[in-house]
C-alpha cells in the first residue's frame, strides 16, 4: 500500500527515515476513496497514506478533487466507496463533529469565522470541542467549569503568542485583513489540539510577505506541535519549499506521488499542468 | 551623600541587591505574556540575574568582556545585562531592527563575546555573522520558538544558562559576591552606540557613575516615588532606556513594565496606566491623531461636545500660559469637561495615572504640545545626548513650554560657546567613545567639557533653547541664517507631513523633499473620494500635492521671509533606516541624504519642473531593487509673513 519509492529521498527529509511504511507510523489512511455527484466522478479510487510527521500537500488542476477529498476526510461529505482511516481507526461516513473531536482539524478555501466575534472568541470557540462543563455550571462558573475555562485561556493565549496575533485579539475578526483572518483561522482549528491538521489553500488571496508568513507558520506547527499536516495549495513554490511529500490529483485520480523533486520531473504532471506537446492542453 | 560614594551601591548590580534586601516582595520588574501582566519581585530580580551571571561565569565570562543584548524589552535582557555588570562585564545593547551589516559593525567594534538574542530573528542576523566575530563564544537566546534544527554548538537557551548557573553556584558559593563586590562605580556599566547621523557608530562608554549619578540628579527634581509603575518599551539600545529601565529604575527602586509586542504597546499602556511616562515626539503625535480621527468617528453630538470642550481647554491653557486668571465660568466649565472628556480622554490614552510626561530626542510641535497640557497631561521637554548619559535639561512643571527645553539638571554646568554651541561639564559626561581616542579629543576638551553638538542659547528665564545641529546651520548666499532642523520641524508639524529634508546652504532661496505621511494623506484621499494604489501613487496625485503646498503655506507664515519655503516634492517613498537615510533614531542623515539626492538639489535651483530620481531600495534581509521615476517640483507663491511666536 506504499505510495512513493523513498530511495531517493532528499537531505531534509534524512530524520523521517526509518519509519516508511511501519502502520504505526500512519497518521491517516485513505483507501480506494469515490464520491460522485450526479454524474460527475470528482474522486475516483483515490489511495493516500499521511504519516505522523510529515507535512504532504495535494495539488492539481480546478476541479480535480482536491476539496472533495479533504470534504471526505472530515466527514463534510460521505464516500460513496472506500475507507478513511485515523491511526487505523475507521472514521468513513462519521459526522463532521465527530470528525474533529478524534483530532482532524481544517480550515476553509473561503474563511469561515465567526465575524462578529473577537479573535479571542473564535479560539476559545474553537476549543469547543475539548469543553466538559455543561451550561448550567458554565453559568454558575466556579470549581471544574472555572478551572477548565482558565485552562482553554491558556491554551488559546498560547495560540496568540504562537501566530503573533497579540494586538488583535480583542478585535472582531470582521475588522481584520484577509491576511490577518487565515492566520486566525489557523489558529482556530490549531485550539482544537488535532493530530491533523487539513489547510485548503492557506495562502490564497495572500501577498509575499503574507505567504512567508504562513508557510513559517505551517513548518513550525508541523515540527514543534507535531501535527500532522495535509496541505491543499496553488502556490507551487511554497508546495515545493516546505512539503516532505506531494502528492498530485487530476479528474478526480492521482496521477502521481514522491517528494517534491520527483514530483516536478513527473511526465503526467507536467502534462496536467501544461498540456500535452502539439495537442493543446487543458492549461 | 551620592549612592555612588557608598561601596555597597556605588554600581548598577550593588543597587539591585540592595532593592532586594529592603523590598524583596515588591515588584521589580513585570512583563506581559500570554496576555496577563507577571511580576518577578525584587528577589526574583536579584535571583536571576545572580543565576544567569554564575551561568555566564560557567562559560568563561571574564571582568571587561562585552555583552550584547539584542531583541525587544524583555526582563531576561535587563536581566541578562545587569548580570554581566555584575561579573564587571560591560553590556552593548544593540538596536533589533539593525540589519545584518550594521549589527555587525558594531559588534565587532564593541568585540562583543556573548550576545542574548532575543528569538529566532535575531538569533539567524546572529549566526550569519558569526564567521566575522572571531570573539564570539556564545550566543543565548531567550524563546526557543523555531530554533528546533538549530544546531549551532554557539547556541544555548537562556534557561540552560539559568540551571548552568545555578549548578557553578553550588560549587562556588562565594563566587558571585566577590565578583560583585569588586565593581567600582568608575567601572564601565555599557557601551553605547549612538546612532550617527554621520559617518559610522561610535561607541559611547558610560560608568556606573555616570547612570547613578544622572538617575539621581533626575530624580531630584522630579516627582518621582519607590514603586511607581514605568512602561519600558523604547529600544534597548538607546541609552535613554538603560537610563530610565536600569539607571533611575533602579536608584529609585521603580517597577519596569515590559509590553507584550511592539503592536500591543499602546493598549499595553492604557491596561498600566503608568505613573510617568517619557516618549518621543511621534509617538505623541500619533497619539494625537489617533484621538482626532477616533473625535471625527463620534456622533455629532459627541463630536460637538469635544470640540467646545476642546476650545475651551485651549483658551484656559493659553490665559495660563500668560499668566491671566481665569474666570468663574472658565473655572467652573473646565471642571465638568475633566469630567465628561478630558478624564475619560486621558484614561483612554493610559495616561490617566501619570505625574508627569516627557516628551525629548526631538521637538514637538507647540499645538500638539498645548493640546496635551490643556487635556490634563502634565507634558514638559527634557533634553539629554548619549555622551550625557541621556540627560542635560528637564523642565519642572511650572515651566513647561514647547519652545524651550528646560534648566539643566543639578550637579552639571552647561555653557553656550562663542560659535553658539551647547557645552556641559558634570558627573554624567562619559568616559569617551570606544576605541576612538581621536574622536573623543573632539569631543571632549581637555578640561572637561563636553560638546553636544547642538546649537543653543538661554532665554531670558535662563531656559535653554535649543536650534539645531550646530554643524547643520549654513547661510543663504543673501546672508540669512538658515538652520534646516528649524525649518524641517515646523513643516513635520502638519500630521501629513511624515519626514522633510530643507536645503539652503549657500543657495539663494529654501526647497525641500518632503515624505508624505501615508495614514494620513491615505484616510484624507479615501474620504474624498479619491483612489490610489500606494505610496508611489498617492505622490503622484496634483490633489496631494495641492494639500502638501497648503500645509506648507501654513508652516511658511511663521517663518521669516527669507526661511520660507519656496520649492517643494514629494518623495515617491518614505526615508528609511534601512536605507541608511535616516538613523535607527530616525533623524535624517543630512549629509548622506545630500548626496544621494544630488541632481533633486541641482533641480530645485536652476528651476526644472521635474527630476529623474533613482531610489535604491535595500530590503530588511540586505537585497536591493531599483526604482527609477520622474518626480515633479512644485513652486509655492509666498506666503504673507505673520507675527506671530514661531
Amino acid at each position: 500500500m506504499e505510495l512513493v519509492d523513498e530511495r531517493e529521498t532528499a537531505p531534509c527529509n534524512d530524520r523521517r527515515r526509518g519509519i516508511e511504511g511501519e502502520p504505526s507510523e500512519l497518521r491517516l489512511s485513505v483507501r480506494g476513496v469515490s464520491k460522485n455527484f450526479g454524474g460527475v466522478r470528482a474522486v475516483e479510487n483515490i489511495d493516500l497514506d499521511v504519516r505522523k510527521t510529515e507535512i504532504l500537500s495535494i495539488i492539481g488542476p480546478n476541479g480535480a478533487g482536491k476539496t472533495s477529498l479533504l470534504n471526505m476526510i472530515s466527514g463534510f461529505y460521505k464516500p460513496d466507496s472506500g475507507q478513511i482511516l485515523l491511526d487505523g481507526f475507521d472514521i468513513t461516513g462519521r459526522k463532521p463533529s465527530q470528525v474533529a473531536a478524534l483530532g482532524v482539524a481544517r480550515t476553509f478555501q473561503n474563511i469561515a469565522l465567526f465575524s462578529a466575534l473577537t479573535v479571542l472568541d473564535n479560539l476559545m470557540l474553537g476549543r469547543h470541542a475539548r469543553m466538559k462543563a455543561g451550561a448550567l455550571s458554565s453559568v454558575i462558573y466556579w470549581g471544574l467549569a472555572q478551572r477548565e475555562d482558565v485552562a482553554h485561556r491558556e491554551a488559546c493565549e498560547e495560540i496568540i503568542e504562537f501566530l503573533k496575533l497579540q494586538d488583535l485579539r480583542k478585535l472582531p475578526t470582521a475588522a481584520l485583513a484577509y491576511g490577518l483572518r487565515k492566520r486566525v483561522e489557523l489558529g482556530r482549528a490549531l485550539a482544537l489540539e488535532p493530530k491533523v491538521l487539513l489547510l485548503d489553500e492557506p495562502m490564497g488571496g495572500m501577498n509575499q510577505d503574507e505567504r512567508e508568513d504562513m508557510a513559517r507558520y505551517i513548518l513550525d506547527v508541523n515540527q514543534e506541535r507535531g501535527i500532522t499536516v495535509v496541505l491543499i495549495e496553488h502556490d507551487m513554490g511554497v508546495v515545493m519549499d516546505i512539503s516532505d511529500r506531494v502528492v498530485v490529483l487530476d479528474g478526480g485520480r492521482r496521477i502521481a506521488a514522491g517528494t517534491p523533486d520527483e514530483v516536478q520531473r513527473d511526465v503526467n504532471v507536467i502534462e496536467a499542468y501544461l498540456g500535452k506537446p502539439m495537442t493543446g492542453g487543458r492549461g | 551623600m551620592s549612592l555612588v560614594d557608598s561601596p555597597r551601591t556605588e554600581t548598577l548590580p550593588k543597587l539591585l541587591m540592595r532593592n532586594g534586601a529592603l523590598d524583596p516582595r515588591g515588584a521589580g520588574i513585570r512583563e506581559k505574556t500570554l496576555g496577563i501582566w507577571r511580576s518577578y519581585t525584587w528577589a526574583d530580580y536579584c535571583n536571576q540575574v545572580r543565576d544567569f551571571a554564575l551561568g555566564l561565569a560557567s562559560i568563561g565570562f571574564q571582568r571587561g568582556d562585552k555583552l550584547s543584548v539584542i531583541g525587544d524589552n524583555r526582563p531576561q535582557l535587563y536581566f541578562a545585562q545587569l548580570a554581566a555588570q555584575a561579573l564587571g562585564g560591560i553590556s552593548v545593547p544593540v538596536y533589533q531592527d539593525a540589519i545584518a551589516a550594521e549589527l555587525g559593525y558594531v559588534l565587532d567594534h564593541a568585540e562583543t563575546s556573548v550576545i542574548v538574542a532575543e528569538d529566532q530573528e535575531q538569533v539567524d542576523k546572529a549566526l550569519s555573522l558569526k564567521d566575522k566575530l572571531p570573539g564570539l563564544r556564545c550566543i543565548i537566546f531567550d524563546d526557543p520558538r523555531g530554533l528546533w534544527s538549530y544546531g549551532d554548538p554557539l547556541l544555548r537557551s537562556y534557561k540552560s544558562v539559568l540551571q548552568e548557573g545555578r549548578r557553578f553556584g553550588s560549587s562556588h558559593p562565594l563566587y558571585f559576591d566577590d565578583e560583585l563586590n569588586r565593581g567600582r562605580a568608575n567601572d564601565m556599566a555599557m557601551i553605547a552606540y549612538t546612532s550617527g547621523t554621520t559617518g559610522a557608530p561610535k561607541g559611547a562608554m558610560i560608568s556606573h557613575r555616570n547612570m547613578i549619578a544622572t538617575a539621581e540628579a533626575f530624580i531630584e527634581v522630579n516627582d518621582v516615588r519607590a514603586g511607581d509603575n514605568w512602561l519600558s518599551y523604547l529600544p534597548m539600545a538607546w541609552v535613554g532606556d538603560s537610563a530610565f529601565s536600569l539607571g533611575m529604575a533602579l536608584v529609585g527602586r521603580l517597577t519596569a513594565n515590559c509590553p507584550e509586542s511592539p503592536e500591543t504597546v499602546q493598549r499595553d499602556l492604557r491596561e498600566l496606566g503608568p505613573d510617568a511616562m517619557l516618549a518621543p515626539p511621534r509617538i505623541w503625535e500619533s497619539m494625537l491623531t489617533v484621538m482626532q480621527v477616533k473625535a471625527a468617528d463620534a456622533s455629532p453630538l459627541k463630536r460637538w461636545l469635544f470640540e467646545q470642550f476642546r476650545a475651551l481647554a485651549e483658551r484656559c491653557e493659553l490665559k495660563k500660559g500668560d499668566g491671566k486668571p481665569l474666570t468663574r465660568s472658565e473655572r467652573l466649565g473646565y471642571a465638568l469637561g475633566e469630567f465628561l472628556i478630558y478624564g475619560p480622554v486621558r484614561d483612554q490614552l493610559g495616561l490617566r495615572n501619570a505625574r508627569w510626561c516627557y516628551t525629548g530626542g526631538a521637538p514637538l510641535g507647540a499645538d500638539a504640545f498645548r493640546f496635551f497640557r490643556s487635556f490634563g497631561v502634565n507634558l514638559k521637554q527634557i533634553y539629554g545626548a548619549t555622551e550625557a548619559s541621556a540627560l542635560i535639561a528637564c523642565q519642572s512643571d511650572a515651566e513647561a513650554d514647547p519652545n524651550t527645553v528646560g534648566r539643566p539638571v543639578p550637579h552639571i554646568e552647561v555653557k553656550i560657546d562663542d560659535r553658539g554651541e551647547v557645552m556641559l561639564k558634570g558627573p554624567n559626561v562619559f568616559a569617551g567613545y570606544f576605541k576612538q581616542e581621536e574622536v573623543t579629543r573632539d569631543t571632549v576638551t581637555a578640561d572637561g567639557w563636553l560638546r553636544t553638538g547642538d546649537a543653543g542659547f538661554f532665554d531670558n528665564n535662563s531656559q535653554l533653547v535649543i536650534i539645531d545641529r550646530a554643524k547643520d546651520v549654513g547661510k543663504l548666499t543673501d546672508g540669512t541664517v538658515f538652520a534646516p532642523q528649524f525649518i524641517e520641524n515646523k513643516l513635520k508639524f502638519s500630521p501629513f507631513i511624515r519626514e522633510a529634508v530643507a536645503f539652503g546652504h549657500d543657495r539663494p532661496f529654501v526647497a525641500a523633499m518632503i515624505a508624505i505621511d501615508i495614514q494620513t494623506v491615505g484616510t484624507r484621499a479615501e474620504r474624498r473620494g479619491l483612489p490610489y494604489t500606494g505610496y508611489v501613487d498617492l505622490s503622484r496625485k496634483p490633489e496631494v500635492a495641492a494639500w502638501i503646498g497648503e500645509e506648507i503655506a501654513k508652516a511658511n507664515a511663521t517663518l521669516p521671509d527669507m526661511q520660507q519655503v519656496k520649492r517643494f516634492l514629494l518623495l515617491n517613498k518614505e526615508l528609511e533606516a534601512d536605507d541608511a537615510e535616516m538613523t535607527r533614531t530616525r533623524k535624517v542623515r543630512r549629509k548622506f541624504v545630500a548626496e544621494k539626492y544630488a541632481n533633486v538639489t541641482e533641480a530645485f535651483y536652476c528651476g526644472a519642473e521635474q527630476v529623474q530620481v533613482t531610489t535604491e531600495i535595500t530590503f530588511e534581509d540586505g537585497r536591493r531593487s531599483a526604482l527609477v521615476s520622474d518626480i515633479v517640483i512644485h513652486d509655492l507663491s509666498p506666503a504673507q509673513p505673520v507675527k506671530r511666536a514661531a
